[in-house]
């Protein structure tokens, strides 16, 4: 769906992305995670011709960009930073507005579509007040709408959940798998490790500009091949699997053993109280803190 | 997109707003003029101003010289440098070209909502003034002297305009429309001209309001320069050169000299800042 082949960009003497390799494939939901400042929406810009690269390749749908950019678009639905609009005008207004814009949408089904894709994103109900007054919640469920028009293959998303409460957070979510099940393929680009751990099927960590991992997400957070026991009786336990125990902390105890069921068994067959057992995983956290340095916002040093 | 560009002209409030303001300043000067009978003597004040008294059917004329200098020019500039700018301010030039709208055709739709505006605010302040000057001064045959030249109060440039039963040449209403139609495509001209400055700055930066005051600054610069003896060398080239070089429509005969040159710059400035303009524009990351 998306391949990027040594992409780079340079602004001036900075070097915002170095050398990525994107490999995103139809049907994925793919996070696209990072610190702030680490070039993720620079290359989501790329991916959509509105940046264009110093060097390297990228294709999309199978069409080079940004030289075929526009046969591709009409089939991408896009949320690039921020939601806007004319503030002025309405909802339905801005909408009808965007849909005429160039490669324009059929006009007879155009009220049709604009009330469908208000509908999805919970707006369905929304009256004719400006969309200056809107919540940044509001926004952010126009935006998507105004993605989701034309029916797109590929959904290319920066950041979609900010500003919504958790209950729309989680209607997103719904919406976004809902639409991945029928089709759709999903770039979701985020700094919020929780949105994209819980939606995601893949992801992709820059850093610096750098693409420094990029893996299923089942695969990155598959059992470590050891276990976590938390058991009343840490004492007699950690005696029992003696030289087994990687680690202790009160009645928590991490056990060099991939099968749970087995510690399981010895640890009751001695009589020992287990209170909680289960395989260790990677977190994606800790995961995206051992891959990445801080962020582009952290500035430390002397003053100058 | 040329229809949605004129769509998102016509439905923004402010377009009516400047065109009410720029159709009621001449309103309120004939409405002035008109009940104390005391026009500016020929020589002073906005050109073709002195005329009028006697002839309603100038006032068209006299109305564009009086929101020439300074009402005009910064309405078009507003507009012009709102075009990239203002949608880059929005955040919404992302979203357009994402659609996509390719960045030539944005930017053709933009000059062609931009000349749309600038023609029809001429149009719709000749027709106003019109219908003023009508109503509040008659209309009675026109006389145009050959000579007795009379400089204007916003420039250097000699108006040969009065409407005195002196020597000149009686001009008919079809003479008086057809000079007035030469007078508003000279005008439109300029203004495009200020346009073109404006639409330029706007590819450059994200802020409307930098680009329509860099044109704004351009023009003054120029305004400057133009009445400045020691810049001789320079001032042909300059933009405001021969703004009111649509005074000699009004001349019998009518003096071309200034009125092919005027059309000539402006046509060069139009052309080499809508051609930096598009150059700018189809090469610049968008980041806004």
């Amino acid at each position: 769906m998306i391949v990027t082949h040594a992409l780079t960009k340079r602004f001036g003497r900075v070097l915002a992305v170095d050398g990525v390799d994107l490999d995103v494939r139809e049907g994925d939901r793919y996070g696209f995670l990072g610190p702030n400042g680490s070039g993720k929406t620079t290359v989501v810009r790329m991916l959509l011709g509105l940046v264009y690269a110093t060097s390297g390749e990228i294709e999309v749908m199978g069409r080079a960009v940004p030289a075929r950019v526009s046969e591709v678009l009409p089939r991408i639905g896009a949320l690039i930073e921020s939601p806007s609009g004319y503030g002025h005008l309405s909802g339905r207004a801005n909408l009808a507005l965007i849909d005429a814009a160039g490669k324009a949408g059929p006009g007879r089904t155009r009220r049709r579509r604009i009330a469908e894709a208000l509908e999805r994103v919970g707006l369905g109900g929304v009256d004719n007040r400006a969309v200056k007054k809107y919540s940044l919640g509001m926004r952010q469920r126009l935006g998507l709408a105004a993605a989701l028009l034309r029916e797109p293959r590929l959904l290319v998303l920066d950041e979609p959940t900010n500003g919504l409460d958790p209950q729309g957070i989680r209607e997103i979510r719904d919406l976004l798998t809902e639409l991945n099940r029928a089709g759709t393929t999903v770039f979701l680009s985020s700094h919020q490790l929780a949105e994209v751990e819980q939606l995601c099927t893949r992801v992709g960590i820059v850093d610096h500009g750098r693409l420094v991992l990029q893996e299923d997400l089942d695969t990155l957070r598959g059992p470590t091949g050891r276990v976590i026991v938390h058991t009343p009786d840490a004492e007699a336990a950690a005696a029992l699997l003696d030289g087994r125990i990687e680690e202790r902390d009160g009645d928590r105890l991490l056990v060099a053993e991939a099968d749970p069921a087995e510690v399981n068994e010895r640890l009751v067959t001695a009589g020992l109280r287990v209170t909680e057992i289960g395989p260790e995983r990677r977190s994606l956290e800790a995961l995206m803190l051992s891959v990445t340095g801080s962020g582009s916002d952290r500035i430390d040093g002397e003053a100058r | 997109m040329i229809r949605v560009e004129l769509v998102k002209l016509a439905i923004r409030p402010r377009t009516w707003i400047s065109i009410l303001l720029l159709c009621g300043l001449p309103v309120t000067v004939a409405v002035f003029v008109a009940v104390t009978h005391l026009a500016p003597p020929p020589g002073q004040g906005p050109a073709l101003l002195s005329a009028v008294l006697s002839n309603g059917s100038l006032y068209p004329a006299a109305a564009l010289a009086i929101v020439l200098p300074i009402f005009l020019p910064v309405a078009v500039a507003v507009v012009a440098g709102d075009s990239i700018a203002g949608e880059a301010g929005s955040g919404m030039l992302r979203y357009l070209l994402a659609r996509p709208v390719g960045r030539t055709r944005l930017l053709v739709a933009k000059l062609i909502a931009l000349v749309v505006y600038t023609v029809a605010t001429v149009l719709l302040i000749a027709g106003s003034s019109y219908v003023t000057g009508r109503l509040l001064f008659g209309a009675k045959p026109v006389a145009v002297t050959a000579h007795g030249v009379i400089s204007s109060g916003t420039s250097n440039i000699a108006a040969g305009v009065a409407a005195t039963t002196l020597s000149g040449t009686s001009l008919t209403p079809r003479d008086v429309l057809l000079r007035t139609v030469g007078a508003i495509a000279f005008i439109g001209v300029s203004m495009l001209g200020v346009g073109a400055i404006a639409l330029f700055l706007s590819t450059i930066t994200d802020s409307s309001l930098g680009a329509a005051l860099g044109a704004l600054a351009a023009l003054v610069t120029s305004e400057v320069l133009v009445t400045l003896n020691a810049a001789g060398s320079v001032s042909p080239y300059l933009p405001t050169r021969y703004w009111l070089g649509w005074v000699d429509f009004f001349r019998e005969p009518i003096l071309w000299r200034n009125i092919d040159r005027g059309f000539a710059v402006q046509g060069v400035y139009v052309l080499v800042l809508l051609g930096a303009a598009w150059a700018n524009f189809a090469t610049k990351d968008i980041k806004s």
